[in-house]
């Protein structure tokens, strides 16, 4: 019985155990560059803006050793307990029922362990929500620091609007908008087959590297809930009928970076991604100056087609 | 004077027989007042309601099995007969359906009548020495609401709900408008409304009720600092019930008159707003699964205690810790919220507040270790699954801590990773306690001892099902799968198929534990008045087994202060 329960108490510890501060090696490791999970993915998505940074610091760094720790050692006692004080070993019970100085002890030191982890947790909530006015330094991975990343203020301002099932998105200053579908199979196949099922969109939202981009996320104003997302970026803002919610991210690598809606939303809540591709700086130029004369497929034509 | 003698004998006997009037047939648990019929009935009626949400889930498992569409499209063009892209939208909103039908079932017809209904009803009464409950009238109201409640949530499937050919309610246990409003225009949601109205009344009277009796009808001599552990989580969860169904009660009124009479609480377009609903909905959700899980932290106490032989650890910091508890559930809602766009300070608040809850939780995990430490412990069936518990509660607890923090909750909200959490603190935290009360109580409920081996061995394959279940499930959501998605990227493949694997082997674990009851009830092995021995002190220990219909016609006296 008590070897029985050792084993598979212990196994699945144990295999907690193992995976935990081994996240941000194995992301280093495969050095894979995609803005979409992979397969078997364990852990969070690749990070390209400071603010994903400090998201990944916070929870692979101090969250996931506390939590792993805590677990551990509720086990440890659990198959001490097991193990020691079991009828055969123990015979007779002991009859204590208080003890003062434990009990402030498992009270106390769970609030400092609390107080450890609130630090960085509000210097990483305070980034996210306080929009780069370029004189504030943000945490990125150092996120015990009291900030070293530059960020600018932006330059950019896109508005997304969830629909039932789709986006739109208006750069607001340019004055275009696009509209995003999520590609059926037989098109996605034919035009875009690197590109992954049910992420693939007909109309990629194309931002600049390495530049601030103020986002303002809603949704129609009869329509329903929706939650815009992008892993990779650290973003997820609920697209609210009637309520225009604001946040921003500054990609510094160029790619395609994928995301899905994140709010039931009805019968296609799975079937709306959201694809955003950065690309340099003057290829945005590019692109906008065609957008602006002509149409998104005319900006689109000026980049390498998304395959 | 001998005749006087008899008359007054006769007279006793005639006032005995008529007070202690013992009803038979249907008339026995459709009228009864009894706590302990009610009692088993509400545990039936979770077994009964239990199966159903349980096969629910069975079908979007084996849905999200492999990537891809392959079981919905099929169950819809049976449904509806019709075929195509016909078929695959009705099937992508039927999955909507399940997902909202498994989550409403499970809380509000599995979790809170087995614990609330079921065990609180049977055992708090006989806990602190009360012949039966303040109101056995309202005790029989209370439970009889639930089935037509449940036949309502039932019918709500087979009506119209986002339009023609899309029957059933897809917006989420959560029911945020505008898609419960405008976004379900038929009158599946109307159903679904009036059954937690009626679930809601049921739960409300309940509470009441084991409020009135704990307050009142505690044999002389227990004060409430004497009163059992199990006691005082009911006692704490039913004013939990008392103080967050009427707020669920008014949210869902506002919304059936959104619906339905033109207001515009929750409507943007006419200067309502869909963000309070979330407000007034989570200010009863959150409690809400506090009060799924405080009456397991108390069956969970007796049985550590009684399979140590030793009393328990801290017994006035493990009923403050869930007033605690309870308190603080209250002021930490918006920590569902995080990502609908409030304000830094308020976030910050909120992950202030959520946080102070691990500091009561870890005192209950921590001293329940203690009540252990230095104990003779047999690994008797319900043993296990207190020890089960623990673990997985702790599991569960601690993503819970990750999740409180709205800086990381960017990356998790609405994630596999918050599927994850919150199975692990109910369907393996609440379900665990259940079983764990069931297999305690088995035998005064019913008389009969189960056949031990079974018991051990629905727990281990329950055990390994269920981590199979939703450990994977934090992966998923730490790799960005969205909740509520009925396909998925094929990156998710892998972990989506161990998953869907785990959940065959706990379908496996049902079956042992439906055969487990069944051999009991057909071998009927006397389980005499207690068959767990000197460590279990309650009261429930000195009756007979299954208690008499009436008990403590003379009231129990509690003198020392071990009554714990």
């Amino acid at each position: 019985m008590t070897g029985q329960f050792l084993t598979k108490m212990g196994a699945l510890s144990a295999a907690a155990m193992a995976l935990t501060p081994t996240f941000a090696a194995a992301q280093e490791e495969t050095g894979y560059t995609a803005g979409h999970p992979l397969p078997g993915q364990f852990h969070l998505q690749r990070s390209v803006t400071p603010i994903m940074d400090s998201i990944t610091a916070f929870h692979d760094g101090i969250l996931m050793w506390s939590i792993s720790l805590i677990v551990a050692l509720v086990l440890a006692l659990l198959v001490w307990i097991v193990i020691r004080y079991n009828a055969k070993r123990n015979p007779v019970p002991a009859a204590f029922t208080h003890n003062t100085a434990i009990e402030v002890v498992w009270t106390v030191l769970p609030i400092v362990a609390l107080i450890v982890i609130a630090i960085p947790s509000f210097g990483v909530l305070s980034d996210q929500l306080t929009t780069p006015d370029g004189e504030r330094k943000y945490l990125g991975s150092n996120i015990f620091s009291f900030g070293e990343v530059e960020v600018p203020a932006p330059e950019l301002t896109i508005k997304a609007t969830g629909q039932q099932w789709y986006w739109d998105y208006e750069y607001v200053d340019q004055g275009v908008a696009l509209t995003s579908i999520m590609m059926n199979e037989t098109d996605r196949t034919a035009t875009k087959p690197n590109q992954p099922r049910l992420l693939a969109v007909d109309n990629e939202l194309v931002v600049p590297v390495d530049t601030t981009v103020r986002l303002q996320v809603t949704a129609d104003p009869m329509g329903v809930i929706h939650a815009f997302a992008v892993p990779s970026f650290g973003v997820k803002i609920d697209a609210v009928p009637g309520r225009l919610n604001e946040t921003w991210f500054n990609a510094r690598e160029t790619g395609l970076y994928y995301g899905q809606c994140s709010e039931l939303c009805g019968k296609d809540h799975a079937f709306m991604p959201i694809a955003v591709r950065v690309v340099t700086k003057d290829e945005f130029a590019a692109y906008m100056t065609a957008f602006q004369a002509g149409d998104y497929n005319a900006g689109n034509a000026t980049l390498a087609a998304v395959q | 004077m001998a005749d006087t003698t008899a008359h007054l004998e006769a007279h006793a006997t005639g006032h005995d027989a008529a007070s202690h009037h013992e009803p038979t047939g249907w008339r026995r648990w459709v009228y009864s007042t009894n706590h302990k019929d009610i009692g088993v009935m509400y545990l039936i009626f979770a077994i009964v309601a239990g199966i159903l949400g349980g096969l629910l889930s069975g079908v979007m498992r084996m849905e999200l099995q492999e990537p891809g569409i392959q079981i919905f499209h099929g169950l819809a063009a049976m449904v509806y007969g019709v075929d195509g892209d016909a078929a695959l939208d009705a099937g992508k909103h039927m999955y909507n359906v399940f997902t909202t039908a498994h989550a409403l079932i499970m809380v509000f017809f599995v979790v809170m009548p087995a614990t609330m209904g079921g065990f609180a009803n049977y055992f708090a009464p006989l806990m602190i020495g009360a012949p039966d409950t303040a109101f056995p009238r309202i005790n029989n109201i209370a439970f009889w609401l639930l089935p037509p409640a449940f036949i309502l949530l039932l019918m709500s499937l087979f009506f119209e709900g986002t339009g023609p050919g899309a029957l059933g309610f897809g917006g989420g246990w959560t029911i945020y408008p505008p898609l419960s409003t405008t976004g379900h225009p038929g009158p599946a949601m109307d159903f679904a409304i009036l059954s937690l109205h009626v679930a809601g009344v049921s739960s409300i009277l309940g509470a009441i009720n084991l409020i009135t009796t704990i307050f009142n009808m505690r044999a002389p001599g227990m004060t409430l600092h004497k009163m059992p552990l199990f006691a005082w989580s009911v006692l704490v969860t039913a004013f939990l019930l008392l103080l967050a169904l009427p707020v669920l009660a008014g949210a869902i009124t506002m919304l059936l008159t959104d619906r339905n009479f033109g207001t515009a609480f929750f409507k943007p377009a006419e200067g309502g707003d869909p963000i309070l609903f979330q407000h007034l909905f989570w200010f009863f959700g959150h409690p809400e699964v506090y009060i799924m899980i405080l009456p397991g932290f108390g069956i969970i106490s007796h049985i550590v205690s009684t399979f140590s032989r030793k009393p328990i650890f801290g017994y006035m910091a493990m009923a403050y810790a869930m007033v605690a508890i309870g308190f603080v559930g209250f002021v930490v809602w918006a920590h569902h919220m995080y990502t609908t766009g409030l304000s830094l300070d308020v976030q910050r608040y909120f992950v202030a507040a959520t946080m102070v809850i691990a500091v009561p939780t870890g005192v209950k995990i921590f001293s329940w270790i203690a009540t252990m430490w230095g104990g003779s412990i047999t690994f008797k069936s319900p043993m296990l699954w207190a020890i089960g518990f623990i673990f997985l509660f702790t599991v569960g607890g601690v993503t819970g801590v990750v999740l409180a923090n709205a800086g990381a909750d960017r990356a998790l909200h609405d994630t596999y990773y918050v599927v994850a959490h919150f199975h692990y603190v109910l369907s393996l935290g609440a379900v665990f306690s259940i079983f764990a009360g069931w297999y305690y109580w088995y035998p005064k409920m019913f008389g009969w001892l189960y056949n031990e081996t079974l018991a051990k061995l629905h727990f281990w394959v329950m055990f390994v099902g269920v981590n199979l279940i939703f450990f994977p499930q934090h992966f998923l959501g730490l790799a960005g799968m969205p909740r509520r998605y009925i396909d998925y990227p094929d990156a998710f493949g892998f972990f989506n198929r161990i998953s869907s694997i785990g959940y065959y082997i706990t379908f496996v674990a049902m079956l042992i534990f439906f055969y487990a009851t069944w051999e009991a009830s057909r071998k009927k092995r006397p389980a005499g008045d207690n068959p767990w021995g000197e460590g279990a002190t309650t009261l429930e220990w000195t009756l007979s087994s299954p208690p008499p219909f009436h008990q403590f016609t003379t009231l129990p006296r509690i003198e020392s202060t071990n009554a714990h």
